[in-house]
């Protein structure tokens, strides 16, 4: 049964055997007593693992599968590099620390919360530096947010490439942070808090990350965040104290913030000038792209979670996000676009936080052109991929939040297409 | 479960305390949370009273009396907007936390430099010294003439490209501002080794890859002072985000819910099918063509399945054997904390080498097995000369050539292209060979 499971090519030729095991245990007519029934089992009689053999404790081995993974040719190396978030196995909205994708331009590093410092100088009245302990004194607030490379997609401007929600939308995670408003820190340092001033955060790694942030958003929803899910932030998402611009690309979500510089300009740094910007057809491009714009896309089924079983009840889910705020509403496609269905969300949206939707259908085995499509508070439209291109062209690398389908077989196998 | 009338009759009674509560508390979260619960209730006594025959009536009416009482509880909350779920409370500046930062931390790490020049230390350099120190610290990942190696970034030429399909975007023909450049490679590079370079290296290397970029000439000196008049060729090149003007307005309409199109058809198969094993991922090409994948109409899809019983059984393959983990190569005991030691100072390499289970050639050659290898004699790695000629003559890394070698690289092998300054410490010297010693085939 466990073979089932496990996302593999392998076990997607397997297709038609997970069927016919998927129909003894769930079917209704059992011909045979069940033995996991009838048989007392070693781990019914036996004793199991003790308090503290596990200090912290780690998913069962029977969910290693369930990990992020990188694809190697896409960067020159690891340590500058990014991994994906294993959506497609991933349930409910908030992404374990331990599998949310990581991005780094240095490798991530190893800095004690005793050797932090946090500066904060330029037009400020009184230059500060804090400690770790210094942050966690300030009022501090809790909220969810969804975290997006600006490059997730970006593989797929050029066409169907990479067959797996984890490869193709798993540059996101979603997490719970505990922090301190930017705004808080800004009026402690006594800031020119002028619409027409920017505030410049940088990174404490060899890579320096810096971005530019206008006055306007440092003042409404950044948090410089030191706790993620309950816990300390890991490693690999800027232990200790990482910045967050809620429903802003990820890069500008310095981690091992180290620096806030308040400045008259933006500071036109290498990430905003000759990375995270985009050449429109016509050779000129497109700068300050910070929002990211609803999104969705169907996590099960999809290439690595083809359906296990025949028709009958199949449970399409997946997830919904946008930058601009609450996802009001998501449409599901079986058929490629033509007819649309409306899902139901898991729960109300958070603004600015990954949304669970569901679509419950009594499957015929018939194949389907799966597609979602998402909705803001705005009235936004999640665009299609042509929308996208009749836009901006096929040069673009980021922000590429276009629908997706997924092509679902008889036999339930599921692959990344585009359609017509 | 059979539904008996009585049933209700506590659950109405628990409504009549929750009503009590939700009034006794004026906050409207939680009075907007009793709601939700009294709304469902109220549901319940509605769906009862269809179904309940003689009792139908009085609860109807009492339905009704609850329905009344909520819209008593929401006017309450509204009236009273104070809620015990807050934003963390604005100040004035006057917590007193932190310390002031001094001029001399804040010269430190305030280095950014601004498109106007300011930001930039004193110095100068030209491309000629810029050259050297190009070949020196750049060019293994970037190219001797910043053409670029492997995947790394391409920092010369592309000009007239932008407007292509894959522009070649580079400092030359993308970069908008000369100060991103000095700035970033100041702060950044080189990789690995970042703010290792002086204010003088940093313009001598722009005012190379301008030269690279055939923008100036190679007698051109780069200093602070005539930096900002310096305009790069792609100046004008940005348009700030104008999505809102472009797409928002026309991707904000109620969307198409029915015979939104007519035939669709696939018209493109996942290029790479990726396969995930225990450990990383492998991508092979996807043979599969279009043939016999449906078009969809509303109708629905061209090609449905004979019967929509469970696909007929296939003979189950046997067990697969789990996948062996890797063999990691055990040190001494006594070891144990120099190798760990030397794992840390690996670092200062693991931008360029790679070692370990999986290790593959990065800028410079993975190193398993490092210790009694001949000298330049992985497969596939370009070596440098002076490696070349050391295959050649057979020499074979031991303890103490590695220690020669990672003490000062370019005096003990002249002519190599490792940019890396050397270990300085003894005890580094040490870990980082009790390290490599561990890591075997």
């Amino acid at each position: 049964m466990d073979e089932m499971f496990k996302p593999s090519r392998r076990a997607f030729l397997r297709g038609s055997a997970a069927v016919a095991a998927g129909t003894v245990a769930g079917g209704a007519a059992a011909q045979v007593p069940d033995p996991l029934i009838t048989e007392l089992q070693d781990w019914a009689s036996y004793t199991g693992a003790g308090v503290d053999e596990t200090p912290y404790g780690m998913p069962i081995s029977y969910e290693s599968h369930v990990i992020r993974r990188n694809v190697e040719w896409l960067t020159a190396s690891p340590i500058s590099s990014i991994n994906f978030t294993p959506i497609h196995a991933l349930e409910g909205t908030i992404t374990p620390q331990g599998c949310a994708f990581e991005r780094h331009h240095s490798g991530a590093i190893e800095l004690r919360k005793e050797d932090y410092r946090l500066m904060i100088n330029g037009l400020v009245e009184k230059p500060l530096v804090f400690t770790y302990e210094d942050l966690e004194r300030f009022p501090r607030e809790n909220h969810v947010y969804f975290c997006e490379c600006a490059a997730n997609t970006g593989m797929e401007w050029a066409g169907a490439q990479l067959n797996g929600a984890q490869f193709t939308h798993g540059m996101i995670h979603n997490m719970e942070y505990t922090g301190v408003p930017l705004r808080t820190l800004l009026v402690e340092a006594g800031a020119d808090l002028d619409q027409d001033k920017w505030v410049y955060v940088e990174g404490a790694d060899a890579s320096s990350n810096g971005r530019s942030i206008p006055m306007e958003k440092a003042l409404d929803d950044v948090l410089v965040a030191f706790k993620a899910n309950g816990e300390a932030l890991r490693m690999e998402h800027g232990y200790p104290v990482r910045l967050v611009v809620p429903g802003w690309e990820g890069n500008m979500w310095v981690k091992w913030l180290r620096r806030i510089e308040v400045v008259d300009r933006a500071v036109e740094s290498r990430e905003e000038t000759s990375k995270y910007t985009d050449v429109y057809e016509d050779g000129t491009a497109r700068k300050w792209t910070w929002v990211m714009d609803a999104k969705s896309v169907i996590t099960s089924p999809s290439p690595q979670m083809p359906i296990p079983h025949g028709p009958g009840p199949l449970v399409i889910s997946g997830l919904a996000w946008s930058g601009h705020g609450q996802i009001t509403r998501v449409d599901v496609s079986r058929d490629g676009g033509i007819t649309w269905e409306t899902a139901r969300l898991g729960k109300q949206g958070d603004t600015k936080a990954l949304t669970r939707f569901y679509l419950d259908i009594n499957w015929d085995g018939a194949p389907m052109l799966l597609q979602a499509r998402a909705m803001d508070e705005t009235g936004y439209v999640q665009p299609t991929k042509s929308q996208l291109r009749a836009q901006r062209g096929e040069n673009a690398v980021y922000h590429n939040n276009c629908i997706q389908t997924w092509y679902v077989n008889e036999k339930g196998v599921a692959e990344n297409v585009e359609v017509s | 479960m059979s539904k008996s009338p009585n049933i209700l009759i506590p659950a109405m009674g628990g409504t009549a305390l929750v009503l009590g509560l939700a009034f006794g508390i004026s906050s409207r979260e939680y009075g907007a949370a009793k709601i939700d619960s009294l709304e469902t209730r109220v549901a319940q006594v509605e769906a009862h009273a269809s179904s309940a025959g003689q009792k139908a009536k009085s609860e109807a009416a009492r339905a009704a009396a609850l329905e009344a009482q909520i819209a008593e509880v929401q006017a309450a909350a509204a009236a009273n907007p104070k809620t015990l779920t807050m934003p963390a409370p604005q100040s004035d500046g006057a917590y007193g936390l932190g310390r002031s930062a001094l001029a001399e931390e804040i010269a430190a790490w305030d280095v950014d430099v601004l498109p106007d020049g300011r930001g930039l230390p004193e110095g100068s350099g030209d491309a000629f010294d810029g050259e050297e120190v190009f070949a020196d610290k750049c060019a293994s990942c970037h190219g001797d003439f910043a053409e670029g190696v492997d995947n790394w970034p391409v920092l010369a030429g592309g000009f007239d490209t932008l407007a292509d399909k894959d522009p070649v975007k580079t400092v030359g023909s993308y970069w908008p501002y000369l100060s991103t450049v000095w700035d970033y490679i100041h702060r950044s590079m080189p990789f690995g080794e970042a703010g290792t370079l002086t204010a003088d290296e940093t313009y001598a290397i722009v005012a190379y890859i301008l030269y690279s970029n055939d923008l100036v000439e190679d007698d051109f000196v780069l200093s602070h002072e005539n930096f900002a008049a310096f305009d790069m060729h792609n100046k004008g090149g940005f348009v700030v985000d104008d999505r809102p003007e472009l797409e928002y307005a026309s991707w904000r309409a109620e969307p198409c819910m029915s015979d939104c199109k007519g035939e669709v058809k696939v018209t493109m198969r996942s290029v790479f099918l990726v396969e995930t094993p225990e450990v990383g991922t492998v991508s092979v090409m996807n043979h599969g063509t279009l043939d016999g994948v449906p078009s969809f109409t509303a109708d629905g899809p061209s090609f449905i399945p004979v019967s929509t019983s469970p696909a007929p059984q296939a003979e189950p393959e046997p067990a697969t054997q789990p996948v062996p983990k890797p063999v990691e190569a055990a040190a001494s005991p006594g070891e144990d904390a120099l190798v760990a030691a030397g794992e840390k100072v690996f670092k200062k390499c693991k931008a360029c080498h790679q070692v370990g289970a999986g290790a593959k050639n990065r800028s410079g050659p993975q190193l398993n097995g490092l210790i009694g290898r001949t000298m330049g004699s992985v497969d596939g790695f370009r070596y440098s000369k002076v490696f070349a000629q050391a295959l050649e003559e057979g020499r074979v890394w031991d303890e103490e050539s590695l220690v020669a070698f990672l003490t000062k690289p370019k005096t003990y092998m002249k002519g190599t292209k490792m940019s890396f300054a050397g270990l300085k410490k003894d005890a580094d010297l040490d870990a980082i060979t009790a390290y490599l010693k561990s890591v075997g085939e």
